[in-house]
Formats: C-alpha cells, sequence, structure tokens
C-alpha cells in the first residue's frame, strides 16, 4: 500500500536528522505543541497559547501580524533590489531606470517595494490608533507602547530614507524638504542637518549616508525592537484583552492608589509558569 | 504602619505529600495566579496558521497592485530646478501643512516634538479608556474647562488663519458639546457611547482627525506656490 504525504513526513520526523535540528520533537500533544513554540529559538518569542477570543479579527484587525508582513516583504524585495543598485551619483538613477526597463521584473520588485513600504506605514499608524482605542498600552504593557512608538519612528525613518535613493526629482526635493526641517531645531538644527546629509545640501554623501541607513542601520535596529516588542506581549500577559488583567492590577487602573500598594509589574506572567 | 503587616503567612505540614512548607505573601509583590480563566488556543499550530493566512492574503493584495500600479519616478534629480511644489512623503505632509502657516521651529519641531513626547507618556498617566466618561464626574467643571479650551484653541487657530486645522477642530467640538448633553442612560446609542468617552479618547480622536484631515489637504488639495487647488484640477 502506498503511503500518503503525511506518512513520509511523519517517517522524516523519526530520522535522527531532523530530531537533531529541530529540538521540539513531534507529536500532536499538547505539551508537544507548546514546546514546538517554547523550543524555537524565534518562535519562543510568542507565548505558547493565546486567549482565543483574541483570535477573531475585530479584536485586532490583525494589524500587528499585517505589519509584520509588510516587513517581511520589504526585506524579501529589498536584499533583491540592492544587487542592482550602486549608490551613487547619477549611477544611482541610471539603476533605478535599469530596474524599470532592463532587469527580469525589476519593475514588479520595485513597485512591490513601493506600495508595501507606504502599506507598512499606514499599517503601523493603524495598529498604533488601535491598541490605543482597545486600551491595550497599560499596564503592565506601558513599556511595549513606548518600544512601539520607537518603532513608529523607525518605520518612518525607513521609509524616508528610502525615498532618496532612486535619485529622481521626486526623491531630491522630498529629501530636501523634509531635511531642511532639522535646520529649525533651536542652537544644533545646521549641525543635525549637516550630520544628516553629509554636507549642507543633498548631494552623493546624502545619498550614501540614506543607503547605509535604509540598508543597513535602521533594519537591524527595528529587527532589534520588533524582537523585544514580540517578546514583552508574551511577558506582559499575552494579547490584551478586555477584562484579562489580573484583579489588583485592574484596581491599580481604575482607581487611584499609592504606587506602593499595586502588584508588582511582571509577576502576573511568571507565576502563571514560564508563559 | 510599624504595625500593620506586610505579609500574610500561610504553613502547609502535609508530610505525605510535600516537605514542609512556609509562605509569606507580601503585599507588594503579591503572587498573583490568573486572573480569570479563560478560553486559550496553542499557538502552533492554529494561531501561526491564521497569522500565515492573514499575511498571505496581504502579500496577494500587495502584489495585485504592484502589477498594476507602476511606482512613480521622474526626471534626473536637477539642484537647480525646484518643482513647483516640493512636497515631502505623503506622511509628512500633514508637517509639510503645518509649516505654511507656522514658523519651522513651531510646526517642524515643536509641535512634532510635543506628539511624540504625548505619545510616550500616554500609557504613564491615568489616561485609561475603563475611566468615566468626561463629562459625567464634576460636569460642571468640566463643561467649563473645555469651553475654555476649545475658545483658547479656535481663536489660536484663527490668528493664524489655520482654517484647515480649525474645521476639524471644530466639528470635534461640536461632537463633544452633544457628548455633554448626553448621559449613559440616553435611548440614543450614540449618545450613550459618546457620554461614556473619557478624555484620553477626545484628545486622541481629534489629534487622528487632524492628522488626517492635513495630510488628505496636503497631499491633494496643495499645488504650485502651496495654493489651494482641486484635485481634478490640473497642476
Amino acid at each position: 500500500m502506498a503511503k500518503t504525504v503525511d506518512q513520509y513526513f511523519a517517517g522524516l520526523q523519526q530520522m535522527r536528522v531532523w530530531r537533531s535540528i529541530f529540538r521540539s520533537g513531534t507529536g500532536s500533544s499538547t505539551l508537544k505543541r507548546a514546546h514546538a513554540i517554547q523550543q524555537n529559538v524565534f518562535l519562543h518569542l510568542f507565548p505558547t497559547k493565546v486567549r482565543t477570543r483574541m483570535l477573531s479579527f475585530s479584536a485586532t484587525w490583525y494589524l500587528g501580524t499585517l505589519t509584520l508582513g509588510t516587513f517581511l516583504i520589504l526585506v524579501s524585495t529589498g536584499i533583491p533590489l540592492m544587487l542592482y543598485y550602486h549608490p551613487s551619483v547619477p549611477q544611482a538613477y541610471a539603476d533605478t531606470k535599469d530596474l524599470q526597463f532592463v532587469v527580469s521584473s525589476g519593475m514588479f520588485l520595485r513597485n512591490l517595494h513601493r506600495w508595501s513600504a507606504h502599506a507598512m506605514v499606514f499599517l503601523v499608524f493603524a495598529h498604533m490608533f488601535k491598541v490605543f482605542y482597545r486600551g491595550a498600552y497599560r499596564a503592565p504593557r506601558e513599556f511595549n507602547w513606548v518600544i512601539g512608538v520607537i518603532l513608529l519612528l523607525i518605520t518612518l525613518l525607513l521609509s524616508y530614507t528610502g525615498y532618496l535613493l532612486p535619485w529622481d526629482q521626486l526623491a531630491y526635493w522630498a529629501i530636501t524638504v523634509g531635511s531642511n526641517i532639522a535646520s529649525a531645531v533651536p542652537l544644533i538644527g545646521n549641525k543635525i542637518h549637516f550630520l544628516l546629509l553629509g554636507g549642507n545640501a543633498v548631494n552623493a554623501n546624502a545619498l550614501l549616508r540614506f543607503y547605509v541607513l535604509h540598508c543597513m542601520i535602521l533594519p537591524l535596529t527595528a529587527i532589534f525592537f520588533v524582537a523585544i516588542h514580540f517578546w514583552r506581549i508574551r511577558k506582559d500577559g499575552g494579547l490584551y484583552s478586555h477584562g484579562s488583567e489580573p484583579p489588583t492590577l485592574r484596581a491599580q487602573a481604575e482607581t487611584p492608589t499609592s504606587p506602593k500598594i499595586g502588584a508588582k509589574r511582571g509577576t502576573p506572567a511568571t507565576a502563571k509558569g514560564g508563559n | 504602619m510599624a504595625d500593620q503587616k506586610d505579609f500574610t503567612a500561610g504553613i502547609d505540614s502535609n508530610a505525605k505529600k510535600s516537605p514542609r512548607r512556609i509562605v509569606f505573601i507580601t503585599r507588594r509583590t503579591s503572587a498573583q495566579v490568573k486572573a480569570e480563566t479563560e478560553d486559550q488556543i496553542q499557538t502552533f499550530p492554529e494561531v501561526l496558521f491564521r497569522a500565515a493566512v492573514a499575511i498571505m492574503m496581504l502579500a496577494t493584495a500587495l502584489i495585485w497592485i504592484a502589477l498594476i500600479f507602476n511606482a512613480p519616478l521622474e526626471g534626473l534629480a536637477d539642484p537647480s530646478h525646484t518643482p513647483n511644489p516640493a512636497k515631502a512623503p505623503w506622511y509628512f505632509l500633514g508637517l509639510q501643512e503645518m509649516l505654511h502657516y507656522f514658523p519651522p521651529l513651531v510646526a517642524g519641531v515643536l509641535v512634532p516634538g510635543l506628539v511624540v513626547t504625548a505619545l510616550v507618556i500616554i500609557p504613564y498617566f491615568r489616561v485609561n479608556i475603563e475611566a468615566d466618561g468626561l463629562f459625567l464626574r464634576d460636569r460642571q467643571k468640566h463643561v467649563r474647562s473645555f469651553y475654555i479650551v476649545a475658545t483658547v484653541l479656535t481663536l489660536f487657530l484663527l490668528s493664524f488663519k489655520v482654517y484647515a486645522a480649525l474645521v476639524p477642530t471644530l466639528i470635534m467640538a461640536a461632537i463633544m458639546l452633544v457628548a455633554a448633553q448626553s448621559s449613559p442612560q440616553s435611548s440614543s446609542k450614540l449618545r450613550r457611547y459618546l457620554a461614556n468617552r473619557p478624555l484620553s479618547y477626545w484628545v486622541m480622536t481629534w489629534f487622528l482627525f487632524e492628522l488626517v484631515v492635513l495630510t488628505a489637504i496636503g497631499t491633494f488639495f496643495r499645488g504650485p506656490g502651496w495654493s489651494w487647488v482641486w484635485p481634478w484640477q490640473g497642476s
């Protein structure tokens, strides 16, 4: 009798090599499913269990997940784009033209990268307002909200630095308008402006700086904070759902008490046992 | 205070089950077990599956958009030729619209700085959506404060001729007046909803409203010399 795909897969999972790679083991018991999350370096950022009602679309609109989705699309289109791009003047513009007319699927890659970038900025804002209106920023999730604000700023900077890279009129003047705002900062405005652009006007130095920021510094910073952002969701007791916080925390949030009496933050998650 | 016990103690001395255990639970660091038991679902595979489906649906939509609409690409950057108007990326057009009315120090530094500061400190203040409706407690005092703030803001925006920001402010003020006249016992569902909205809700909604309006104006209604144009008028 012929084996089914599932049986082949089950056989594969029993192999020594497979078991040496994946620590979690196999099986569909609750424990094994928890291990699939907990024993994985990437997935262990997430909790092993999620409140069922948080899965409904109306609870989150999946905005955080979708933001992650745009980020993944941006990384996977951005890297191929880097292969065809030189951050120099005026070669950058010629490379962009080549992407449009010479490189196979270059136009598609650039389109997808650009529209995903706009989508990400929009989704980050939407995510922030959704979290606010649900009240999901309250104790013990305050700091995760702050990380979210940092991620909002990083997203704006990522989009802004990427805007210059095609080196066309649109890019050049948008960055000129935007960077001139930095000059308005009292006392050190011109210094910030100079530091950002590597000169007094948008030029080849600015392009190189924006390229390094866009392809190296900002994405790595974003990944760093995204990891903390996800991990804190788990440590702060999972996705916020109305009325899910421990009674003392709720009391603390609702009535003015002296800060001494409230519960210590982080305690609920730890007491639940390896959440 | 010193006399008051800061902890409770308990002893578990069932020798068959466990060695003798003594537990101290202090009030400050009280261990908390679950607040309420609630239905939970395994992240693997259910939640991951849903996340994957959501991301795939998004990717499909974006791929269609990328196949249909081309990213803009204008002529080679030319520092000697300024386009009119020169616009920032769309998410900064609200700021650019403000720069039209206020000096750069105010519109470009002070306002964004205050917005970011406000966003960061939101969770550290008792701004919370389970709080009372703004006009439910101390109604007289809150209505008076509302009138003062609304009047000052209106006069400020009028004196700088910022009609773009004034109109959303007045609309919000009108809605807040309806809220002030409503109560949680109101027969209309909308009025019940409005009556229960706390201060933080009003401030954030006003900010969101202004953000959307100013960004839309900067994107669609601004032409040469930052003059008002209608979207259907060619530039």
